[in-house]
């Protein structure tokens, strides 16, 4: 059946910020949706509130909203755009829920949308937990035993006749929000509670546990023919129990017999017909008993998720391109598979290779949450990675993580596990955690029964076992020293480091001594079948064997460096800038290169560059990687840290590194140097000291004053940074630092800054080529100085900087890239009190804020740089179209920043100098208040625009905080404060309630927050016992859904987008029309 | 695991490196690569690898075990087995025992640590070819071996695998009527499928002719899948000419090939043939398609019954590549099934009488399950022909 002709033009929907369980994997696959839905003559119109996305780039779609994902909006753009079809499948859990929404109002039938891919009768027994229960059984296929509450009671009720342990999980949440395994009545009370609070329908399902089960997954593609293929089959290593996105997977399943599997197969295809998914791909997920084969369907998502993704990238399988193309009417056997190029989309991957995806966690980030894994999913990324057995791919995978590692143990790293007795590693083993994976290669280094690490693990022996001959290599290489086992412990996975940390060399030395054997990589074709067929793709990852496939180049080739996998302080917005330098250098008639091994991005998708190297960023594999395509240049300043922190190894081995020099980026990082080059400059920045010691410390403070910002001096993304107000608070800080004894921090100094108080933080992006500066944009933070650039909200242009303040700042950053000798981009940080700048840091390298920027400004930032990097002029890219004359001004763009509490319930929700934030949204619009309103509504703060407003300040912040009160009065807010900001307020003559902190008296805050009497929170934190009512405050707001604004400067900004209104902050505009102004 | 070194080379002189994982010595055979994830037992197992040394493409084999119910004949039939890595530890709640203790005691020479890919390369851009490969044997020596290997053409296997004596199989519930199956290296889900649709089964040797089978007055008759070229099986091509018309005939794989050439059509070799579970097949009649198992080297061309030339294939293989119909001594024969990767002819049915049969493996073992309902198919057959 050919594509669908009555259809013309197609609504898609993204998935918004970057949460938890919601990644970049939804701009992978909108991104591949909206090329191929165009490229076949659609007109796609997008909606994605997440500007860090290519597929929010203006050139992938005709009309792109960077709107809120909410009904009202959409379905305001439906009226602006009148859709003949909207496609739900792509934009995971959050476009299918605003689709179904928009289904149930009416909203779809009244402008005549058809949804294609999945019906809303589909999703609703997929996603309606009951419901996939009742259809499952109707064909015959097994799920838990489980029963359905919308209460307490019913829940209770439900969980004894099951009997426990039980596992609850909400209806309509994502990546297990709110699920959890209570294994008693007294779990039971509050699992089932959280679960209720968190379904929005307050829906919940008492299901029986499985836990410890084999876990499986497969990924189904159906077309409307009814012909359904698996494209992939993937093996969870952690059991049932660890969530699937929180677990070690492995594809292709590894421990089924065939007949288990193909059962497995049919019931996966007899899913998705019995749930009614008309078209594309889904995700099924199955327990197994190991003892009996007993086999129980789980769940399926009936569109393209997280696995989805994976599946891709594991097999040459592009999923969510294919599912595009079926739901536009065509069939599997119409579609070419674009690797043989001569075989049709109807067929199953067969995969002559290993594949282990492991999840990256920041726990660091939130220390008062438990590193135990469970249902709830928590990692922040992930990294995949391809070998040729289970061994090496597992090993890849870990040095993959940068995580310190350098495998699976057999490094420094081991040593905490090594410090282990026997009884605290058997716990180790036993607990699901991030680290139980070293703790399992220790036990068997101690020479454990595999079967009884298995077991202690719940893990399948064959993995343990896998793992044991990793661990025996170990002492092989522990023992001996010849080519011959070198090259065994290659092709198990052993990487250089490891090696070096067992003979006690270096890495240099054992790649000196392995290449002089000729011990070197070979690189195989990811091909979809085995290599039965031509692949016309070249998709490669390294192995060790005979031989390698690698072909010549016509064209002079450059090497993108990734970001890796995504964590806390590094996302998309580094792939972003990775994929455009490949556009670029595409469109400049180079043949791209890209190295990753972050299976979610659209850099790592085959057709994104010329060529694409699935390989660990370490040193030892980018080398071997360069060593086969001995490229022009390498591009390492658009990745992020990852790429950067190679830059000197790579240059040392002769490597050309394009732009600016590592030399210069390290000057950059280095203090003493960069303020060396400030002072120069006649660049004013904080008052600054060293110290590596209290007393050291109080010396510094009586020079420089206090408040300051204290942190050790090695860490990035602003972790264990801390503002102190008082010399009790410096000397605890600097004791629990080196009380730690971490040794990486006790070699290092901790760093004082002058905390420069309400000063207004301004973000610089620019190209710099030598010559000419091209400033993309000046960014003022919403949030003081004090709060993370990454975590707090941004305005462009900025609305309050003096003339004065913005020509320093300009001086500053024109003085700056030609002092560090920028070749491509520089950001630049300030604080700015008044009329005074002062230089907070300078990065000479892409930044967070590129995406929103170029989207801001209608300018490729990305592109230029790249393009200045490798020597073009700004002039001549003007001439070339590249630069536009004038960047877009008409109007001001928002960034707020997303952040996970939810997922971390037992953490204080305020904003720091440490970045937690997963993700960021754009509002755009006239002014600031409707900018920052959609931003607002974006990150999913839902404003009363009238009501009840709770308000308690810090000391310093009383006189702004009480410009915000006055603005609330204004709005016809009734205010309420605890006793010290009403006696404040109610001194400068506002009408003030006085209400209770938590447990002073009746109807405390709480009791109120609870009776749902506030709509809305501004408590900003501060030290001692008031930190603490601030911190169940904040946290009971959160539990609640009730906006709560950490800041004095972030509630004016709600104030001001509250004047604005909901009218003109759910009216829609597309990126297309405010560039084109 | 120290075992011993081993060494795999082909007839044209590539060598690969290895170690001996299965019973010593050498061995000698067609190499041909199967892409199968799942299955290996089932694979070794299957009378139509006689002759051939498999090479699996999928890098961990052994990982599940051995279990008797998985065997497909009582004895391993293939040459050698050859693969990336042998696990020497299985896990599964219905293994019996490791792979490695099945090759040592069934006398299988197999070889582990291969670069199976680049066997593979090799095997798909110079044709299926004989290698030799074993242990405590000079590189030389099996290279010599390799280079006077016979090759598959024109080479009697069946006979190697068929019954020697016939035999009687009882049908589950209720009894529709005896089916005699043709043996030609019979896989024993095929015994299987029939007996679960009610039909007792008689398999009676390759060469039993045409009266004996009409003798033992069957409800229809069944034609197995075997190992190598269709061409010699002069016999069985006739005994298959004295059937059709007689009884409802349903032929798989050997059997389609051999049911082609009863009907006057050509059969030839395929570069590297089909080895695998993936394999799209579309039924022409209404354009669904299938996963098919596939296992075979030879294949049948209809073209050959006609006086037009295959047309040039372009962009994905269609139906064009296959004639309509062609006409036969018994009748007119039409394509019913085509191989989406290639465009090779999947199945053939007879217009006139109650025949068809498949390129491929509706019982799977190993493979997915979408094609059983041709069993149905075949037992729908012969209630209508009754
Ligand atoms: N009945 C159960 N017993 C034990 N663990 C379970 C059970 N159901 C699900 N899990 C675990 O919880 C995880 C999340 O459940 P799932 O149904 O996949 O929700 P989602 O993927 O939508 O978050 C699964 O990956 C699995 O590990
Ligand atoms: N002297 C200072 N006064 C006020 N705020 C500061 C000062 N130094 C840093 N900050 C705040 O801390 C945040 C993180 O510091 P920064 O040097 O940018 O570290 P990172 O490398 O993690 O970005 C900055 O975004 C800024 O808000
Ligand atoms: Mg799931
Ligand atoms: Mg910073």
């Amino acid at each position: 059946m050919p594509a669908r002709r009555d259809l013309r033009s197609i609504l898609l929907i993204g998935s918004g910020p970057i949460v938890i369980g919601q990644a970049c994997e939804f701009d992978y696959s909108g991104t591949q949706a909206a090329k191929v839905l165009r490229s076949e003559g659609y007109r796609v119109v997008l909606v994605n509130s997440n500007p860090a996305t290519i597929m929010t780039d203006p050139e992938f779609a005709d009309a792109t909203y960077i709107e809120p994902i909410t009904p009202e909006v959409v379905e305001e753009i439906i009226a602006r755009e009148r859709p003949d079809a909207l496609l739900p499948t792509l934009g995971g859990q959050t476009a299918l829920n605003v689709a179904t929404q928009l289904a149930r109002g009416g909203v779809l039938d009244r402008h005549g949308v058809e949804m294609i891919g999945a019906g809303l009768e589909a999703i609703d027994r997929a996603e309606d937990r009951g419901l996939f229960k009742e259809t499952m059984e109707a064909i015959g296929l097994e799920v838990p035993r489980a029963g359905y509450a919308r209460s307490m009671s019913d829940a209770v009720k439900i969980a004894r006749d099951i009997g426990y342990p039980v596992m609850v999980r909400p209806s309509f949440i994502l990546g297990g929000g709110g699920t959890g395994i209570a294994d008693d009545e007294n779990q039971f009370l509050e699992v089932a509670k959280h679960g209720l609070d968190t379904s929005p329908v307050s829906e919940i399902l008492v299901e029986e546990s499985v836990l410890g089960w084999k876990e499986y997954e497969l990924e189904v593609m159906r077309d409307r023919a009814g012909n359904a293929v698996i494209v992939c089959s993937i093996e969870n290593f952690d059991p049932m129990g660890v969530h699937t996105g929180d677990s070690i997977t492995v594809a292709p399943v590894q421990t089924l017999s065939d007949r288990e599997y193909q059962e497995m197969r049919d019931d996966g295809i007899a899913v998705l017909e019995a749930i009614g998914v008309e078209t594309g791909g889904s995700n099924v997920q199955f327990a197994v008993d190991p003892t009996t084969g007993r086999r129980l369907v789980i769940e399926m998502n009936p569109r393209v998720s997280r696995s989805s993704a994976l599946a891709s990238k594991a097999t040459g399988f592009p999923i969510a391109k294919i599912a595009a193309l079926l739901a536009v009417g065509f069939t599997l056997d119409e579609i070419a598979n674009d690797i043989t190029r001569a075989t049709p989309a109807s067929f199953e991957p067969a995969l002559d290779y290993t594949v282990v995806k492991i999840p990256r966690f920041d726990f660091a980030k939130f220390p008062s949450a438990s590193t135990t894994l469970s249902t709830s999913m928590r990692s922040v990324g992930e990294a995949m990675a391809i070998g040729r057995t289970f061994p090496e791919a597992l090993q890849k995978a870990l040095r993959s993580l940068e995580n310190g590692r350098a495998g699976l143990n057999a490094d420094k790293g081991e040593a905490v596990v090594r410090a282990l007795g026997d009884d605290a590693l058997a716990a180790a083993v036993s607990t699901p955690t991030p680290d139980r994976v070293y703790a399992m290669a220790e036990a068997l280094r101690r020479g454990w029964d595999v079967d009884d690490v298995a077991g202690l693990a719940s893990v399948d022996p064959w993995f343990v076992d896998q793992m044991a001959e990793v661990v025996e290599m170990r002492h092989d290489l522990e023992t001996r020293r010849d080519d011959d086992l070198l090259r065994e412990a290659k092709r198990i996975g052993y990487s250089d480091r490891q090696i070096a940390y067992l003979w006690d060399t270096t890495e240099e030395e054992v790649r000196r001594i392995r290449l002089h054997a000729g011990i070197a990589r070979t690189y195989k074709t990811v091909d979809t079948c085995a290599a039965e067929f031509e692949a016309h793709t070249p998709y490669m990852y390294g192995t060790f064997e005979d031989e390698s496939e690698v072909l010549a180049a016509d064209k002079p080739r450059v090497v993108v460096l990734g970001s890796g996998p995504n964590r806390i302080g590094q996302g998309i917005e580094f792939d972003y800038c990775c994929v455009h330098a490949s556009f670029a250098l595409r469109d400049a008639g180079y043949e791209t290169v890209m190295v990753n091994c972050n299976p979610e991005t659209v850099s790592t998708d085959y057709d994104t560059s010329d060529r694409l190297y699935f390989e660990p960023l370490t040193v030892e594999d980018v080398l071997e990687v360069i060593d086969a395509e001995k490229p022009e240049a390498v591009i390492v300043q658009l990745g992020g840290q990852t790429p950067l922190n190679l830059a000197d190894t790579l240059e040392k081995a002769g490597v050309p590194i394009a732009g600016t020099s590592p030399a210069s980026i390290a000057m950059a990082e280095d203090r003493e140097q960069f303020a060396e080059i400030c002072r120069n400059l006649g660049l004013s920045q904080p008052a600054a000291g060293t110290a590596s010691s209290a007393a050291e410390a109080q010396e510094v403070v009586d020079q420089i004053g206090l408040p300051v910002m204290v942190r050790p001096s090695y860490v990035l993304g602003g972790r264990k940074m801390k503002v102190v107000y008082s010399l009790e608070e410096l000397g605890e800080y600097v004791r629990d630092i080196y009380g730690e004894g971490d040794p990486e921090v006790t070699a290092n100094p901790i760093l004082l800054d002058r905390f420069l108080e309400s000063a207004v933080e301004v973000d610089v992006d620019a190209v710099f080529d030598g010559a000419e500066l091209l400033v993309g944009g000046i960014m003022e933070h919403v949030e003081e100085a004090g709060v993370h650039s990454g975590d707090s909200g941004c305005v462009t242009p900025p609305p309050t900087i003096s003339d004065e303040a913005l020509k320093e700042i300009l001086r500053a950053t024109d003085e700056l890239a030609r002092a560090l000798e920028v070749r491509g981009l520089i950001n630049i940080q300030f604080a700015v009190k008044g009329d005074e700048v002062y230089v907070l840091e300078a990065n000479p390298r892409g930044s967070r804020t590129i995406p929103f920027i170029s989207k801001a400004k209608a300018l490729p930032l990305a592109r230029i740089a790249t393009r200045v990097m490798l020597g073009s002029t700004i002039t001549q890219l003007r001439e070339e179209g590249l630069v536009p004359e004038r960047p877009a001004e008409s109007f001001v763009a928002v960034k707020d920043a997303v952040l996970p509490w939810d997922r971390f319930p037992e953490e204080d929700n305020v904003l720091g100098p440490e970045m937690k934030s997963t993700g960021e949204v754009m509002g755009i619009g006239p002014d600031v208040g409707v900018a920052y309103g959609k931003a607002l509504l974006a990150a999913g703060n839902l404003l009363a625009d009238r009501g009840r407003v709770f308000l308690s300040f810090a000391d310093r912040d009383k006189q702004i905080g009480l410009a915000v009160a006055q603005a609330f009065t204004m709005l016809g807010f009734e205010l309420l404060a605890t006793t010290g900001t009403a006696r404040y307020l109610r001194h400068h003559a506002i009408a003030t309630e006085v209400v209770n902190k938590i447990g002073e008296g009746p109807r405390d805050i709480g009791e109120r927050l609870a009776n749902g009497e506030v709509h809305l929170v501004v408590n900003t934190p501060r030290g001692g016992r008031a930190r603490y009512d601030g911190i169940t405050i904040r946290q009971a707001a959160r539990r609640l859904k009730i906006p709560c604004v950490t800041t004095v400067q972030g509630g004016l900004a709600v104030a001001r987008s509250l004047r604005a209104g909901p009218g003109a902050i759910n009216k829609p505009r597309s990126l297309q029309e405010w560039h084109r102004v | 695991m120290s075992r011993m070194r081993a060494q795999l080379v082909t007839a044209d002189g590539e060598v690969f490196n290895g170690r001996s994982v299965g019973a010593e010595g050498v061995t000698t055979g067609e190499a041909v690569f199967n892409t199968s994830m799942t299955g290996y037992q089932e694979i070794l197992t299957d009378p139509s690898y006689a002759g051939q040394v498999v090479v699996m493409t999928s890098p961990h084999i052994g990982n599940y075990g051995v279990s008797h119910a998985d065997d497909q004949s009582t004895r391993p039939a293939v040459a050698g087995f050859v693969v990336k890595a042998l696990s020497r530890r299985h896990s599964n709640w219905r293994a019996e025992g490791s792979l490695a203790e099945y090759f040592a005691s069934n006398g299988v020479v197999a070889i582990s640590d291969i670069d199976t890919r680049r066997l593979t390369r090799h095997i798909r851009d110079r044709g299926a070819m004989p290698v030799a490969m074993g242990s405590g044997v000079g590189e030389s020596e099996l290279r010599q071996i390799a280079a006077a290997a016979p090759s598959m053409e024109g080479r009697d296997l069946v006979s190697s695998v068929s019954t020697s004596t016939p035999y009687h199989l009882e049908a589950e519930g209720e009894e529709l009527g005896l089916v005699v199956a043709i043996d030609l290296g019979m896989k024993r889900d095929i015994l299987t499928n029939l007996t679960r649709r009610g039909h007792s089964v008689d398999v009676v040797p390759a060469l039993t002719p045409a009266d004996d089978i009409l003798a033992r007055d069957p409800v229809g008759v069944f034609v197995s899948n075997g190992p190598g070229d269709p061409q010699p099986l002069r016999a069985t091509t006739a005994t298959l000419r004295g059937l059709i018309g007689e009884t409802p005939l349903f032929g798989i794989c050997l059997g389609h090939q051999v049911l082609g050439l009863a009907v006057g059509a050509r059969t030839f070799k395929l570069p590297f043939g089909h080895h695998g579970g993936n394999h799209p097949v579309r039924r022409l009649e209404d354009g669904h398609v299938e996963m098919t198992a596939q296992n075979h080297g030879f294949a049948v061309d209809l073209w050959s019954l006609t006086a037009a030339q295959p047309p040039e294939r372009v962009g994905l293989a269609g139906p064009e590549l296959l004639p309509e119909r062609v006409e036969t001594d018994f009748g007119t024969v039409r394509p019913t099934h085509q191989n989406l990767n290639d465009g090779t002819l999947e199945g053939i049915a007879l217009d006139d009488h109650p025949a068809f049969s498949v390129q491929y493996h509706p019982e799977a073992a190993p493979g997915p399950h979408d094609a059983g309902h041709l069993f149905n198919r075949f037992a729908a057959l012969i209630e209508e022909s009754r």
